[in-house]
């Protein structure tokens, strides 16, 4: 075996070794997922999820985080030509679509809480907050270490090592696009619509 | 002011209680009279970078080892405190009150799942499973480190109240809710036991990914799935357990938490809380987590058997597919452990049928390793002892959970000490027979020397006899209707002899630990007569033994070739010897970062606990800083040169002074 192949064969595990971990995650969601909807409808003569979501920001969110994972993959591409200014730019945009999604999202959460619908009102509320919280929480940390990474692209050549450790957190980031979508689905379409 | 710098903590938390105040000044005796041997033998830079800082798995096998042995203790302290007080408290409160009784059957719970049981097969895991496929390390040496030390993290944290708290967790090792909402529950107790599971849970979860990695890629040439030695084929089942159900035991406690610290309603009687998710939640990952615990041991088991009796073991194929079986099925049954939570009988039926699916699959295994004694040559060395031991107790807790799978009949022993002594012939007479077996049989492949066979089989029969005096009364007492977890009781009910009893019984175990102790030290002194100098003392089949022993840290200087389940008995037949012929290694280099993080969790951990938020935030910066400087370590590996290699393999074969583990 060469050492280039030695190269690619350790880094493969370790992608394989981070899908695992994103399973592990995802079961912490699945939990989180299934207390939000055995709790739904538990509101305790509080504000219902009908009259609490407003859609129109809710689907800004959407855009927004669906385009960072474009401009994330745009990232990766030119991480993968070896292109590190462009590489840096797209993660800055993405950087900055992300910091706009948690800004959409803290505002929400604060307006919530003004109207008397914090996370004490009502089991719902409780875990409405819990799982779109702990999506955001997941959004901060993909946030720090775009930037880490961001960092080690402009300081640090663009080996194969490297290649592979920007390749997990952009895996992080659609991993998180992917929850999103349950969350946009499970939460504030059916919350609405029903 | 005060509340910022100290959180909830008020001079309260000092130890006044007699045993928190022995338990403190026992811990500070220990650790001053470790600090003392330390610096006067000037080993501390010794243990730092030979031990705490390796990345070495059977260093770290090792320490998970050692670790589990002292939470044994202190889990047996729990057991026997527990059964003086309920021999005694016939028509009086006993020597313990309610809730310091509550505390210490609390803490035995968690103490001897998460810290012994799991210590023990994470260190043996850690020693074998790279052995057995032919890897020279683990997939992720680094996390490994991490896991180890987040898991000792956890088990300083719950023996932490000792020194500051005064109070554990009274509400049975599940912390159920609502009984551990903050309305009922308002001291720190349950906190501390959230916040040690959620570090001992993350490093047994790091762990998991690793070993399931370790063994899906870094397999040696040759070796498919389905010849990999059956240990290693139950370790990987019990992985996937894990990386499936621990996520869901972090999401629960840490929601119990969110309701405790946040005033959130997940589980609360109030604000249309529902209490009995928390039960669905818990025992989906407690169900998975019983398998955990005994489906290594049937991995251990199926080698010794098999190399005891000289014989392949029987029906290798569906001895894998009956722990692939049981792994699926572990998953279906969680509601049996609540069937009187009312779910009606189609519910009911469903998760008893599939608790009783399980029985097809154990009773595969049974007959297998029975099949493989039969017409063996077998050689009744100590592991075997342990082996039929078990074996025949198995048998009365796999009768008894088939009993208890039955909706009607658990609805009369539900939460009785029927079940009690249930779930105990499972995790002593499997898991921990598991352990003591696997630890005789892998003991001269780890230090290099046999056990005392004689004092091996004394302390069995002390274990085997002392199990069943201790645990048939509460087999018996729960027929009469004696609940778990109860402090006292009226002597009109005449359990009073059962529980005598059961006191004897453990006075019998506990001599069974004493006599291990003394096998220990028994032999490490009588090592030269004992010495395993081949690799191979018992004629083993499997490709540990083709190693030296101990091995030298890169495990296999070649990698032997694989054609069968049992490759190493296979190359004995073919009179194969090792080519002389060797390549550089890469090997990884240790870390401290691994400490350093487990440090700043504990911290952390603590200081949620208390609430002191300055600390949580040095806590979680600590962290994040110690992850950021590893991701710009590029350099984690080294190359041993071949000429390197040769030297240390020459050294084993002239067997010169070489100690391999110092």
């Amino acid at each position: 075996m060469t050492e280039m192949d030695e190269a690619i064969e350790t880094n493969d595990t370790k992608v394989f070794g981070f899908w695992v971990y994103l399973m592990t995650d995802l079961v912490i969601f699945a939990v989180l997922f299934a207390c939000y909807i055995v709790l739904r409808a538990n509101t305790y003569g509080g504000p219902t999820p009908k009259e609490l979501f407003h859609l129109p920001s809710v689907l800004a969110e959407t855009l927004i985080l669906l385009t960072s994972s474009f401009t994330c993959s745009l990232g990766m591409l030119a991480v993968h030509r070896q292109l590190k200014n462009w590489a840096i730019a797209w993660f800055i945009m993405t950087f900055l679509l992300g910091g706009a999604f948690l800004c959409i999202e803290i505002s929400e959460f604060i307006e919530f809480v003004g109207k008397g619908a914090s996370w004490q009102r009502s089991a719902f509320l409780s875990s409405f907050f819990t799982l779109v919280g702990t999506h955001g929480l997941h959004i901060s940390f993909g946030l720090l270490w775009m930037v880490v990474m961001m960092f080690r692209i402009a300081l640090r050549p663009l080996t194969e090592h490297s290649v592979s450790r920007i390749f997990r957190m952009a895996l992080f980031w659609h991993f998180l696009d992917f929850v999103w979508i349950f969350i946009f689905t499970v939460v504030y379409g059916i919350g609405y619509l029903l | 002011m005060n509340k910022f710098l100290y959180g909830k903590l008020t001079p309260e938390a000092i130890p006044h209680h007699w045993y928190t105040i022995g338990g403190t000044v026992f811990i500070i005796i220990t650790a001053i009279a470790l600090i003392i041997y330390l610096t006067i033998s000037k080993r501390w830079g010794w243990l730092w970078n030979e031990w705490f800082t390796s990345t070495d798995p059977k260093k770290i096998g090792t320490m998970y080892m050692i670790f589990a042995t002292l939470m044994f203790f202190r889990g047996m302290l729990d057991a026997g405190m527990v059964w003086l007080q309920q021999s005694i408290a016939a028509d009086s409160q006993g020597y313990l009150t309610a809730d310091h009784f509550q505390q210490i059957f609390t803490s035995h719970g968690d103490i001897m799942v998460f810290f012994v049981t799991m210590g023990f097969f994470f260190g043996l895991m850690n020693w074998i499973v790279p052995l057995q496929i032919g890897a020279r390390d683990l997939a992720f040496p680094f996390l490994n480190s991490l896991g180890l030390w987040l898991t000792i993290a956890g088990g300083l944290l719950i023996n932490f109240f000792f020194i500051v708290g005064g109070d554990f967790a009274n509400t049975g090792w599940l912390a159920i809710a609502s009984f551990s909402e903050l309305e009922f529950n308002p001291g720190v107790g349950v906190d501390y036991l959230i916040w040690s599971l959620q570090l001992s849970g993350l490093g047994s979860l790091l762990a998991g990914i690793n070993f399931l990695v370790t063994i899906i890629k870094k397999r040696a040439p040759g070796m498919t799935l389905m010849k990999m030695p059956l240990f290693t084929w139950n370790s990987l089942c019990a992985m996937v357990l894990i990386i499936s159900a621990f996520p869901v035991l972090t999401a629960t406690t840490l929601l119990l938490w969110l309701d405790r610290a946040f005033g959130m309603h997940f589980f609360t009687l109030d604000y249309a809380g529902n209490q009995m998710m928390y039960w669905n939640l818990i025992w989906m990952w407690g169900h998975p987590e019983v398998y955990i615990l005994v489906i290594p041991a049937f991995g251990m088991f199926s080698e010794i058997v098999s190399t005891f009796s000289q014989k392949p073991v029987s029906g290798y194929l569906s001895m894998v597919w009956a722990a692939i079986s049981i792994t699926a099925l572990s998953y279906l049954v969680w509601l049996h452990h609540f069937f009187v939570m009312g779910a009606g009988p189609d519910v009911n039926s469903f998760f008893g049928i599939v608790t009783m699916l399980i029985a097809i699959p154990a009773g595969v295994q049974v007959f297998n390793w029975i099949l493989t004694m039969y017409k063996g040559r077998v050689n009744l060395a100590s592991p075997m002892y342990w082996f039929i031991g078990f074996l025949i107790i198995f048998m009365i807790g796999g009768m008894a959970g088939i009993f208890m799978a039955s909706p009607p009949a658990d609805f009369q022993v539900h939460n009785s000490l029927f079940l009690v002594a249930h779930f105990h012939t499972m995790i002593v007479g499997v898991a921990l027979f598991g352990i003591f077996a696997g630890l005789t049989f892998w003991f001269p492949k780890i230090f290099g020397f046999k056990l005392n066979e004689h004092l091996d089989k004394r302390a069995f029969w002390f274990w085997f006899i002392g199990f069943f005096v201790a645990f048939i009364p509460l087999y018996l007492l729960g027929f009469m209707g004696a609940p778990r977890r109860i402090d006292h009781y009226d002597s009109s009910t005449g359990w009073q002899p059962l529980y005598i009893t059961a006191l004897i019984g453990y006075i019998f175990i506990s001599c069974g630990i004493f006599t291990q102790v003394y096998l220990v030290l028994k032999s490490i002194k009588q090592r030269k007569n004992n010495l395993d100098v081949s690799g191979d003392p018992w004629n083993g089949r499997t490709l540990e033994w083709a190693a030296h022993s101990p091995p030298p840290f890169y495990n296999f200087a070649v990698v032997p070739p694989i054609q069968s389940h049992q490759p190493f008995w296979d190359l004995k037949e073919q009179g194969w010897k090792p080519e002389q012929k060797y390549h550089d290694i890469e090997c990884f280099k240790n870390t401290g970062i691994g400490i350093y993080i487990s440090i700043f969790a504990f911290l952390a951990g603590f200081a949620v606990v208390w609430q002191i938020i300055w600390l949580i935030a040095v806590g979680l910066v600590g962290i994040i800083a110690c992850v950021i400087t590893l991701s710009f370590d590029d350099e984690m590996e080294y190359v041993l040169p071949a000429e390197e290699v040769a030297k240390i393999e020459k050294l084993y074969v002239s067997r010169v002074s070489y100690d391999g583990n110092g």
